[in-house]
């Protein structure tokens, strides 16, 4: 049976060890190219966060920004990347680019890769990010940074990409000096988009899809959404509750001043394991890394493991009954107090002065779905 | 029947890992070594498909020479064979120069025990944590690439498709793709099972086969270990944490008062006019 599929199997001789192609001249690669994520032609929010980034990077090395946008009926996406900040858009649009699939992405990629030689490649270390990159990455071959939160480029035209490591203790700056393009993916939510400028100019131009549909054989049979009830990353206002909050009751709370305040209700991973709240709540290193305009934290101690997710918050806001707690080191306004006098006097106190016109309609608002 | 290969990998404890707070460097001392999370699901998935259709599940690790440890506890659990593969040269590879030793091993596997029709991967490890390997190690042997399994929802041997669920951020994706394939494991796959007593007896006496860079033929040795690895680690240090002047609210005049307190303050800043509270 075992000889049997082998001489099925149309797979060809693999490449296993994969030498880049002739090239040891790398000084004809130039600019910074930022592959775009989308999903039903909805940009993720990471490519334009990147985008911003990227901006900064291309300016510094004086070289052109590149966005790459693979899907179909993708040609808005182009013109939101100019608007976003891209110099040039390369597009490859085409039905059978509609869904992610490794293979036909890829070889889109490598082939713009190869072709207008950038520099340096970024995506967002999503799933679908990491699935593409480490593809990519070896193909080329290359070196790649994995889940980045910090970058730069310094006088040798070297990108420093520094990412967490062993539970956010450290920071490791990596750098690929042997290969070019220089490959990274970045954590979502740490960086900032360009504000929207859509007086932007800038040049698209369209790649062929390297695969015709009968070669592709992996079929995306079905996606199902799911309804994401919280968006921590879009939220402006967030109320996080961890241990301290004791129950789904407590967290009743700081949805009632959620509410007031027009934010999402965040949890430590403590009270996601306690069943008090679900995942999809979580904020921090499992979690979501968040960056709001206001983030308060009650009843959360403060661990690397918490803050790492939050600590770009414009203001933090602690209230926590430990004078000790980390947290408060993180906060520009701290309460030490019981959380479950002092949220209730906040929401009242808001209440007052933010005015009830800030409450959103219930309709509008994701209600909290506490377990 | 089924040839699946499980790659895994043998790694620190992270949650175990402190800093030195007068160095700034990592206590690894005492430290546990255990076979990373994700990996145990990718063997679960492949002893149950054991179960169901029949396998042989062949587990292969690149690692220290006391790696053997980790695949000794996959042979407790039920695994077919385990293959360590150990060398100094192969120390301080970085996910390409990783991907491409256990992109040859597989093919050895190959060699010795015939066509190879599933790799599983975990989805990331605790250490490097980079989820890079699982795609390296597609890519070089040209497999259908399937990451963040959560469940295998069809296996027609026959026709040779597989139908699985990948966990998105957004959602669940149901895909098919042909065999071979390689997949890469998440938590939500499975819960992995206890060693069996039969296993643990096996395990005992078990030795892992042991390869080294003479067992593979036409090895690149420029293509392994920290030579191969383009990536190279500059500085690294303890994350600084931003100075910030935290304004203390007491309550000295009553939860109310500091209420109004903190809301006067905040309300001196930019902050509601970002919100548009202004
Ligand atoms: C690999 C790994 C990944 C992790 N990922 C995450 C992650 O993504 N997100 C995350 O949050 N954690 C994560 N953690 C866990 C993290 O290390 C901490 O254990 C967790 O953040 C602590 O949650 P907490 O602050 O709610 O609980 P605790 O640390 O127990 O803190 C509770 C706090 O509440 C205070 N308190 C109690 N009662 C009251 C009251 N009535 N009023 C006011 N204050 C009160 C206490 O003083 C205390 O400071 C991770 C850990 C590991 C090892
Ligand atoms: C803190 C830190 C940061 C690092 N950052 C990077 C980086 O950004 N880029 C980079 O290229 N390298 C990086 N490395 C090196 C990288 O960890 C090593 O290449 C490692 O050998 C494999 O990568 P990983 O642990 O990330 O595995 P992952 O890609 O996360 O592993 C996925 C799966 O591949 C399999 N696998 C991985 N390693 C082995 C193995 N040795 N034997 C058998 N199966 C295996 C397992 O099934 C595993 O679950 C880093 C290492 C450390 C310690």
């Amino acid at each position: 049976m075992a000889e049997q599929t082998a001489k099925e199997r149309t797979r060809s001789k693999p490449a296993v060890g994969l030498q880049p192609t002739g090239e040891v001249d790398w000084s004809n690669y130039r600019g910074v190219m930022v592959v775009v994520e989308q999903r039903d032609g909805v940009a993720k929010k990471v490519s334009w966060q990147l985008l911003g980034e990227s901006r900064r990077l291309a300016d510094k090395l004086d070289a052109p920004l590149l966005a790459l946008v693979i899907g179909h009926d993708v040609e808005q996406l182009a013109k939101e990347a100019i608007a976003y900040g891209a110099d040039r858009v390369y597009v490859s649009d085409s039905p059978e680019l509609k869904d992610y699939r490794t293979r036909p992405y890829s070889r889109v990629c490598l082939h713009v890769i190869r072709e207008f030689k950038p520099e340096i490649v970024l995506m967002g270390a999503t799933y679908t990010g990491r699935d593409l990159a480490g593809a990519i990455a070896t193909h080329l071959p290359t070196g790649l940074t994995a889940d980045s939160t910090q970058l730069d480029v310094n006088e040798e035209r070297l990108l420093m990409a520094s990412r967490p490591a062993f539970s956010e203790k450290l920071l490791a700056t990596i750098l690929c000096k042997q290969f070019k393009p220089q490959m990274a993916t970045v954590r979502a939510g740490v960086f900032e988009a360009l504000p929207w400028d859509d007086s932007r100019t800038g040049e698209i131009v369209r790649v062929a899809p390297q695969m015709s549909a009968d070669e592709i054989v992996t079929e995306v049979l079905e996606f199902v959404a799911e309804k994401s009830r919280v968006n921590l990353e879009d939220a402006e206002v967030i109320v996080a509750g961890g241990r301290g909050v004791g129950g789904p009751a407590g967290f009743q709370l700081l949805d009632e001043l959620a509410k007031v305040l027009g934010g999402e209700v965040g949890a430590s991973r403590v009270a996601v394991e306690l069943g008090w709240i679900e995942h999809e709540h979580q904020v921090g290193q499992t979690g979501f890394t968040v960056r709001p305009k206001l983030y308060i934290a009650a009843g959360i101690s403060g661990a690397v493991q918490h803050t790492v997710g939050m600590q770009n918050s414009d203001y933090i806001i602690a209230i926590n009954k430990d004078p000790e707690a980390p947290i408060f080191k993180f906060a520009n306004y701290g309460i030490v107090g019981d959380l479950f006098q002092v949220v209730p006097a906040l929401t009242k106190a808001f209440k007052e002065r933010v005015g009830k016109r800030q409450e959103t309609p219930a309709g509008d608002r994701t209600p909290l779905h506490v377990m | 029947m089924l040839h699946i290969v499980v790659c895994v990998k043998q790694v620190p404890d992270s949650r175990e890992i402190r800093i030195d707070p007068k160095t700034n460097t990592l206590i690894r001392q005492g430290v546990p070594a255990i076979v990373n999370y994700f990996d145990l699901n990718g063997l679960e998935e492949a002893l149950s498909l054991k179960d169901r259709f029949g396998a042989r599940v062949t587990v292969v690790s690149m690692g220290p020479p006391s790696a053997d440890k980790a695949l000794k506890q996959c042979v407790s659990m039920g695994a077919d064979e385990g293959v360590l593969v150990s060398d100094r040269a192969f120390a301080g590879a970085d996910t390409l120069a990783t991907s491409y030793v256990i992109a040859l091993t597989v093919q050895k596997v190959e060699e010795v025990w015939g066509p190879v029709d599933m790799v599983f991967c975990g989805k990331q490890t605790l250490d490097g944590d980079t989820g890079q390997v699982g795609p390296g190690v597609a890519c070089r042997l040209d497999l259908e690439q399937l990451t963040y399994v959560e469940k295998i929802e069809q296996l027609d041997e026959k026709r040779r498709e597989i139908v699985v669920h990948r966990h998105l951020e957004d959602g669940i994706e149901r895909v098919k793709a042909k065999l071979p394939v390689l997949m890469t494991a998440v938590a939500e796959l499975n819960k992995p099972r206890r060693a069996s007593l039969p296993g643990v007896l096996r395990a005992a006496e078990y030795k892992p086969i042991v390869w080294t860079t003479n067992d593979f033929a036409n090895l690149d040795r420029a293509q392994i270990g920290l030579k191969g690895s383009p990536t190279i680690v500059g500085k690294t240090w303890v994350p600084e944490q931003k100075k910030i002047d935290t304004q203390m609210i007491g309550l000295d005049k009553g939860i109310e008062s500091a209420a109004t307190d903190l809301i006067g303050q905040l309300f001196s800043t930019e902050l509601p006019a970002k919100l548009g509270w202004a």
